[in-house]
């Protein structure tokens, strides 16, 4: 899958674009859209979207709610794209996003998947050791917090909204966001704060 | 949305169905949970039918939801508690058989 394309896969594509624009399905605009469309999408989109709820009630409700409302607030199109979910950490209760089946990644507020999320390896260890994929990742859970493995098998999409991380009172929205990676928002990570940053 | 078969709380299983049984299908259930039991844990509205949109036929909306599996039995690795929460449509599922319960 991270091959590089082959010259004959690429005459291919070209041959289909060019058949696709003749009989009008598609234009050269509509593909320069979708392809700045993609581009954009960026894990600041899905990392802002978890910094508000840590500070908004009301956001954070409606967000649990309906993710894709959450995503379309934040100015993302959703219009095509497949439905947000957003799975609430709690206390005691951990989430962590894998695709066994294909690699569905909620790429309207993620951007692209990383190569590790697509791999077999991940795809398969995931669903069954995520205790192990987490240790390897650095990521060590409070003690008797329970693990909820989302398979994203179908036309849902899924992201993570973590637990604020203790240290950061007063933060701002930008402060938060920041703490909040992609692999936060996929659930092998835990937001960390820097030690020289932590508030009491 | 299409009328629901099942409720949140109900109990049901992952139908054990392969195209080995039934000739060219597109079933997107995980292997690993075919004859497996799950709860319904929420209803997540309706979809077209993937088996359908596989072989580029009409593809009416299914209900899907979203199941939990609790760990064991599927896998041995985990810790008490630990689950499996996975999106099936509704003809993929049927009800869970009676528990026979202890005496």
């Amino acid at each position: 899958m991270s091959a590089p394309a082959r010259p004959e896969s690429i005459a291919k594509l070209e041959k289909l674009v060019a058949s696709l624009v003749a009989r009008g399905v598609v234009s050269e605009a509509d593909l320069a859209e979708a392809q700045a469309r993609t581009d954009r999408a960026s894990p600041e989109i899905g990392a802002h979207m978890v910094a508000r709820a840590w500070l908004d009630p009301e956001w954070r409700r409606m967000m649990l709610a309906n993710g894709t409302e959450a995503a379309e607030r934040m100015g993302v199109s959703m219009a095509g794209a497949p439905p947000l979910g957003v799975l609430e950490d709690k206390p005691g209760l951990h989430h962590l996003v894998v695709c066994t089946l294909c690699s569905c990644y909620p790429r309207a507020v993620l951007g692209y998947p990383p190569s590790w999320y697509k791999s077999f390896e991940y795809r398969s260890r995931a669903v069954r050791d995520p205790r192990g994929v987490l240790v390897e990742w650095g990521t060590a859970l409070a003690p008797g917090t329970q693990v909820r493995v989302v398979d994203s098998t179908a036309d849902y999409r899924w992201m993570v909204l973590p637990m604020r991380p203790a240290g950061t009172k007063g933060w701002s929205e930008d402060q938060l966001a920041a703490l909040v990676t992609r692999d936060v928002l996929v659930g092998v990570a835990l937001p960390q704060v820097p030690v020289a940053l932590a508030a009491e | 949305m299409t009328a629901s078969r099942y409720s949140v709380g109900d109990a049901v299983q992952v139908r054990d169905d392969w195209p080995e049984f039934r000739g060219p299908a597109h079933i997107r259930t995980p292997h690993y949970l075919r004859g497996k039991p799950g709860r319904i844990a929420r209803v997540l509205g309706s979809f077209a039918n993937p088996e359908d949109l596989a072989f580029a036929r009409p593809a009416p909306k299914r209900v899907l939801y979203h199941v939990l599996f609790e760990r064991p039995p599927l896998w041995a690795e985990g810790e008490p508690g630990d689950d499996i929460l996975v999106e099936i449509f509704e003809h993929w599922l049927e009800p869970a058989p009676t528990e026979r319960k202890a005496a």
